[in-house]
């Protein structure tokens, strides 16, 4: 100790080649070099860009936003037409995204999962056919995939007057795109809503106060078909009671094409397929690895504890696997969300489409919408990797 | 004395067959097919919908494909199934793009010296001189590429060499650290100053010595695939590794750098990047400058897979163990020693198949190119499909496609999984 003291106390005399050879400084001297190289590089790139705006007589606004769109979008969630402004059709473009990337993420997850639990079946020939599924996306551009959906949309599926309606005329697959039937809300609907809302606290709470009651006395009630009942008696019997206020509006074939219903056209149907089963091959692989993950010493710990299989998979298997599957899963939700901004390729106008799109071409301000757009992505991804760190520490494992 | 008793068995007694319900093709359909009626079910259900789907597709892929013909209306004529004539008469577009058909022997040559020059990384029994082609390989696939004198590439590599040199010499008598920047500004002079006057001044004294010069636009085709997708491969690597290192740097502004490169690129997608490159990379150059729409993808793609590697890398180094750095660190051995001894070789060994998942990923995602204009094979399947002789052609191009990057892709993949077996050296943590 002393003799560590007595180095420190040491005033030494400050070189300048200290800086460079004496552990303690040289980090500082690295440090200031880097921040000036990057600061000088960055300058340096602004100073380009400013100078070749002045040779292009261009100028940095964002003003454009607020000017007419003058164009039209097929494929809207809110009020827009060709007189809005450019921010209203990128807001219709982020929606879009947004739409396409939920949509795909619920159904790749439940694609993933199946796959990936096939895969370790015990049967020889659903295991072959799940990798066979795996490998083939896996290794083939997402981009070919989707061209290759939306060609087998076009080419394969009846024009609607031909077209054969499925489940009842509920469900019309066409070669412009899908009918579905829309649901019609009532007066009487909002009662309906609240009702089922109070019936979903209600299962939560039900559930909670079983595991209270499991934990003090051992004993285990039917949660599952007592929660599925408070879920939906009451909303079904307040839902004939009041007359039945939600219908359904079913298309119909008039003329040369169906009217009513809600229509999604070919180009949506197509990414949605393609992006979740692209992307549902890479979580299956995820799901299988987790799965394994876990050591057999585990299932065996559980079975000799009693427990039959099915709540070995619930209590002892899902909680630590899913530790091991969530944060790669996280990360597919992100590359599926960038990944559909390839829906440029089949004419879907998500926000690439739209703000990096055509209203990049119309207004000429590429930096400026770019700029955006990359704003736009990074704000999500950011968002999904917070949560997925949030969620990491929560599970993480508490060591020491 | 005991051998001798009568009752203990002093032969062997001859086997017997195993009994038909445990081995055998029965057997083995028991257990794997019809356990349980659920597998049953399950079993019989998959076996019809397999058979469905090869009833319709065998019949039109395999058994009434054309694949000679001029045109899909000849193709019509000959047979109904697949028409893949589109592909063999198109084969030379798909592979090379416009790529002049007299020089089609220079991108066949730089592929199979491509294997060349990656073979000594995959095989460590081969001689280890063979990494000198390795070296050599980039600029030797540029010049077969693009053509050009001979006097450019040369003058590189007299470069790379002065450098040497200049390091060598100033480490004589200054620092190291001193002499470093001595040969760095040395190359950097030498590039921008005098290789031009240089390869001028050789052309005219000397004469034009070099292959014909191809130009970029020129390109298509799988042959842009594979310069995207091998250049992306070799200059992702050292630059993810110098961003993970970066990353996980104790010195805050070096990690702040890296940390906010790494999660910009890895927060948008590829094809806001690849539009950033073919409208927007000219503005961040000095006026006047321009250059090629393909180097400038290159860039990006680049930029792009080295931050996925840099993760990828970044989660290598986290999984090694402490005290493989306090080890280092009581060997006595610096930084850059540690790291190059012992840190980078073992983390870079757990991270193979996250790498290779990466470069997978890299190969695929060149395709993207096809929507900025470059024409890739699927960027040249439009075109094929509008023109006169094969219009309403659809499923046979993308499979044909498809094919391709499956069996590079997937062959990948399998060698990333033999490598990693090779290299296992059975020590858990």
């Amino acid at each position: 100790m002393t003799v560590a003291a007595d180095f420190a106390d040491e005033a030494e005399p400050f070189r300048i080649s200290q800086l460079i050879y004496d552990k303690r400084y040289r980090s500082y001297t690295i440090q200031v070099v880097t921040m000036m190289l990057f600061m000088l590089a960055v300058a340096w790139l602004v100073n380009n860009v400013i100078e070749n705006f002045e040779a292009l007589g261009k100028t940095f606004s964002i003003d454009f936003l607020w000017q007419p769109a003058s164009y039209d979008i097929n494929q809207k969630l809110i009020e827009y037409s060709s007189r809005s402004p450019h921010w209203k059709a990128a807001v219709v473009g982020i929606l879009n995204t947004l739409v396409l990337a939920f949509l795909g993420c619920i159904f790749a997850t439940i694609v993933g999962v199946a796959v990936g639990v096939a895969r370790l079946s015990k049967n020889w020939l659903v295991s072959r056919l799940m990798t066979i599924y795996i490998e083939g996306f896996r290794n083939v551009p997402v981009l070919l995939w989707i061209l290759l959906v939306s060609s087998a949309f076009s080419a394969l599926l009846p024009a609607p007057r031909q077209a054969a309606p499925l489940l009842g005329g509920g469900f019309v697959p066409t070669n412009r795109g899908f009918y579905f039937p829309a649901p019609v809300f009532e007066s009487g609907s909002g009662i309906l809503a609240i009702i089922f809302v109070a019936s979903i606290i209600g299962a939560w709470f039900f559930g909670r106060w079983a595991d209270a009651r499991q934990k003090a006395t051992g004993e285990i009630l039917p949660v599952f078909w007592i929660r599925l009942g408070i879920l939906l008696v009451p909303t079904f019997l307040m839902y004939f009671l009041l007359g039945m206020p939600v219908g359904l509006d079913i298309p119909e074939l008039k003329g040369f094409n169906y009217q009513g219903g809600l229509f999604v056209r070919n180009s949506f149907m197509a990414l949605w397929l393609a992006l979740s089963l692209y992307t549902g091959a890479f979580i299956a692989e995820n799901v299988r690895a987790g799965i394994q993950a876990i050591s057999h010493g585990q299932t065996e710990a559980s079975s000799s504890l009693g427990l039959p299989p099915s709540r070995t998979m619930n209590l002892v298997v899902l909680p630590q696997a899913l530790r091991i599957i969530i944060p790669p899963l996280i990360s597919q939700y992100l590359n599926l969300t960038k990944n559909s901004s390839l829906a440029i390729a089949v004419g879907y106008m998500d926000v690439t489409g739209t703000l990096g799109g055509i209203t990049l071409n119309q207004t000429g301000r590429e930096m400026e919408c770019l700029l955006l757009l990359m704003a736009f992505y990074l704000t999500v991804s950011l968002l999904i990797s917070g949560v997925m760190n949030v969620y990491n520490n929560s599970v993480a494992l508490k060591e020491r | 004395m005991t051998n001798k008793i009568a009752f203990v068995a002093t032969e062997m007694l001859p086997e017997q067959a195993a009994p038909v319900n445990t081995k055998g093709a029965i057997a083995w359909m028991q257990s794997n097919l019809f356990s349980t009626p659920r597998d049953t079910i399950l079993t019989v259900v998959f076996l019809a919908v397999v058979a469905g789907i090869l009833y319709y597709l065998v019949p039109w892929l395999v058994l009434n494909s054309v694949f000679f013909a001029d045109s899909i209306r000849e193709c019509r004529e000959i047979d109904t199934g697949a028409c893949f004539a589109v592909v063999t008469s198109r084969f030379n577009q798909l592979i090379f793009g416009f790529y002049p058909s007299q020089h089609y022997w220079r991108p066949i040559l730089t592929f199979l010296m491509m294997f060349v020059a990656f073979a000594p990384l995959l095989h460590d029994n081969l001689p280890r001189k063979m990494l000198w082609f390795t070296a050599a390989f980039p600029l030797l696939a540029y010049w077969f590429l693009w053509g050009g004198a001979i006097w450019g590439p040369l003058l590189i590599v007299a470069a790379l060499v002065g450098t040497y040199f200049v390091y060598k010499t100033a480490a004589a008598s200054l620092s190291p650290i001193l002499s470093l920047i001595a040969s760095v500004v040395f190359l950097i002079f030498w590039l921008l100053f005098i290789q031009s006057w240089l390869s001028a001044g050789l052309t005219n004294t000397i004469g034009f010595i070099g292959l014909e010069p191809v130009e970029s636009a020129k390109f298509g085709g799988f042959l842009i695939t594979f310069v995207i997708g091998v250049s992306g491969i070799a200059g992702s690597l050292p630059i993810g590794i110098v961003l993970a290192l970066g990353r996980g740097s104790d010195m805050p502004t070096v990690k702040m750098i890296c940390v906010g490169f790494i999660e910009f690129i890895r927060g948008v997608p590829l094809i806001t990047l690849l539009f950033v490159a073919s409208t927007l990379l000219n503005y961040f150059l000095p006026p006047g400058t321009t250059f090629d729409l393909i180097l400038r993808v290159i860039i990006m793609v680049t930029l792009f897979a080295s931050a996925y590697m840099a993760e990828v890398i970044r989660g290598g180094l986290a999984a090694l163990p402490r005290g493989q750095y306090e080890a280092a660190d009581a060997l006595g051995l610096n930084y850059w020693q540690a790291t190059r001894l012992i840190v980078l070789p073992q983390a870079l060994k757990i991270s193979i198949p996250g790498i290779v998942s990466t470069f997978i990923g890299l190969f695929k995602d060149s395709v993207l190119v096809s929507i900025i204009g470059i024409l890739d094979p699927i960027g040249i399947m439009q075109p094929i499909r509008s023109s006169s002789e094969w219009n309403g052609i659809i499923w046979e191009l993308p499979i044909f496609i498809g094919l391709v990057f499956f069996v590079f892709c997937f062959a990948m993949s399998r060698y990333s999984m033999y490598f990693e077996r090779k290299l296992d050296t059975g020590h858990r943590n």
